[in-house]
């Protein structure tokens, strides 16, 4: 079965989407949908880099990532630029970086297209794996942080207060977000992560009273989203991560529509 | 004072600045378990972040503070929830800790917001949000309560019967408070120690002790120390049964 390239698609799409469900709510919560677009921009560094030293890409991605975040965390208390001036700093020299690296690896053919949109495929059964393991410890990891994470996040001195240890949670959720853009970067392509971040949760947000159903709510339309989105991509032959992405916003259209009034003016 | 071991947070001649500006210096004090510890001061004069030094807000602090606890319940001065959250006052009751539907439902009630439970927090008025506050602080049953301005915008009735509630937490769960209050009556009756800040300790000792003293005087001007002088009268007679009032 795993023969089939649209099967290993779908199972890698709805791997990502339900670990971007719960991270993405907290890219809604947290404000920081751009500072998922910095990261995902310098993927392509890292993408350059396993390419030209054989390196897994996930892992490499996962590495450069994870130095850009810390590089913003560095700049943040060395330097009195705004925040969103340093993450495009480091978005576009990243990207612009990544770029001038492909061009003197001429000797490597690259699917730019597919590494800024998602290519499905090229998703292989080693994909699979890493896609459904590492998912499942980014899921773990949040898990056991979820506590200190979210009372950060309605009140940064209440959690520091009463013992929970915020700072650790934040750089450990840090670290979560360079994870998911490593393991969804084949399926959505780089440029389109920060999407399939926030606009489930942007969706799940109109639709729900508390914190958890939001996370449901957001996980299931970013699996909807997989789902009608690689099959319109197979059917009109359409690059995956737009086609998910598109998808995605039209369930965040359905969900702006005030479904109980339109019952209430029915009845 | 009592024995060392009932000690839950120890100021050492702390202090924070911010931008080279001392916010507050050179502050001792400590909070001992089942008592209350009220910090008075103008405004600016440094009670929130005072609070803050003991709470271990703030880490990059002048002098020591020793925190022995760590069921510490904390009722801001400000809080500023991010409404991107869909968050309703049952969810924010357990933010820092698991807790029951009894505990919850009893501080709820105990502050009076029991019918706001399922209520989204954005849509709470001033005074309800401070009972919520209030609630979630002592739902937990912590050790040590710090309490900044925990009745602010509270309706008077409300106002009175809360202070009596901190008096009541203090007494049952033997907790220690740190309070933080503009009430000077209120101040005046129910609290063991009162520290009087003005960017640094400017006095401190009983509420008797405090409203003696010149500094304080100063600082609040003659109306303060005539409360006092009322609470010093409201002590030297009983009441009794029939309704007479009996010279001690």
């Amino acid at each position: 079965m795993l023969d089939d390239f649209f099967i290993r698609a779908l199972i890698a799409g709805i791997g990502v989407a339900i670990v971007t469900g719960p991270l993405g709510c907290f890219v809604v919560w947290r404000r920081l949908s751009y500072f998922g677009d910095t990261l995902a921009h310098s993927a392509l560094l890292g993408v350059t880099l396993a390419y030209s030293m054989e390196f897994n890409i996930a892992f490499s991605v996962f590495i450069i990532s994870s130095l850009i975040a810390l590089t913003l965390i560095q700049l943040q208390k060395r330097t009195n630029l705004p925040g969103d001036a340093l993450l495009g700093l480091l978005a576009h020299s990243s990207l612009a970086v990544g770029l001038v690296v492909i061009g003197f690896l001429s000797f490597i053919r690259f699917d730019i297209m597919g590494l800024l949109f998602g290519d499905i495929l090229a998703v292989t059964v080693n994909d699979l794996l890493i896609i459904w393991i590492g998912g499942a410890l980014i899921l773990l990891v949040l898990k056991l942080i979820w506590k200190p994470l979210f009372a950060s996040t309605v009140n940064y001195e209440l959690a520091e207060a009463e013992g929970l240890n915020p700072d650790r949670a934040k750089a450990i959720f840090t670290i979560l977000m360079a994870a998911i853009i490593a393991i969804s970067i084949k399926m959505v392509g780089l440029l389109l992560i920060t999407g399939m971040l926030i606009i489930p949760a942007a969706m799940a947000r109109n639709i729900s009273s508390s914190p958890q159903k939001m996370v449901i709510y957001s996980i299931i339309g970013g699996l909807l989203s997989v789902i009608l989105g690689l099959f319109s991509s197979l059917e009109f032959n359409t690059a995956s991560g737009p086609s998910i992405i598109a998808a995605s916003l039209f369930l965040f259209i359905l969900s702006l529509l005030n479904i109980k009034q339109s019952i209430k003016l029915k009845n | 004072m009592s024995s060392d071991q009932n000690i839950l947070v120890k100021l050492n001649k702390a202090g924070f600045s911010l931008n080279n500006k001392w916010l507050v210096k050179g502050v001792s004090l400590q909070v001992e378990k089942g008592k209350i510890v009220t910090l008075i001061g103008p405004n600016g004069s440094g009670k929130s972040t005072t609070a803050k030094i003991a709470l271990g807000i703030y880490k990059k602090i002048d002098g020591s503070v020793e925190k022995y606890t760590n069921k510490v319940g904390y009722v801001p001065q400000k809080i500023s929830i991010d409404w991107t959250l869909p968050l309703r006052v049952n969810d924010f009751m357990v933010l820092t800790e698991s807790l029951d539907k009894e505990s919850i439902d009893e501080a709820l009630s105990l502050t009076g917001v029991i019918h706001l439970k399922d209520k989204n927090l954005g849509d709470l008025s001033g005074g309800e949000f401070q009972r919520v506050l209030l609630a979630r602080a002592i739902s937990k049953k912590p050790e040590l309560l710090v309490l900044d301005e925990p009745v602010q915008g509270v309706d008077f009735t409300g106002e009175i019967a809360l202070y009596e509630l901190i008096k009541k937490i203090s007494d049952e769960l033997n907790c220690g408070i740190l309070l933080i209050s503009h009430d000077l009556h209120t101040v005046m009756s129910a609290t063991d120690h009162v520290v009087c800040l003005n960017g640094h300790v400017c006095c401190s000792g009983s509420p008797m002790d405090v409203a003696k003293n010149n500094e304080y005087k100063a600082l609040f001007g003659e109306q303060a120390s005539q409360i006092l002088s009322r609470y010093e009268h409201r002590h030297d007679h009983v009441h009794t049964s029939e309704g007479e009032i009996k010279k001690n």
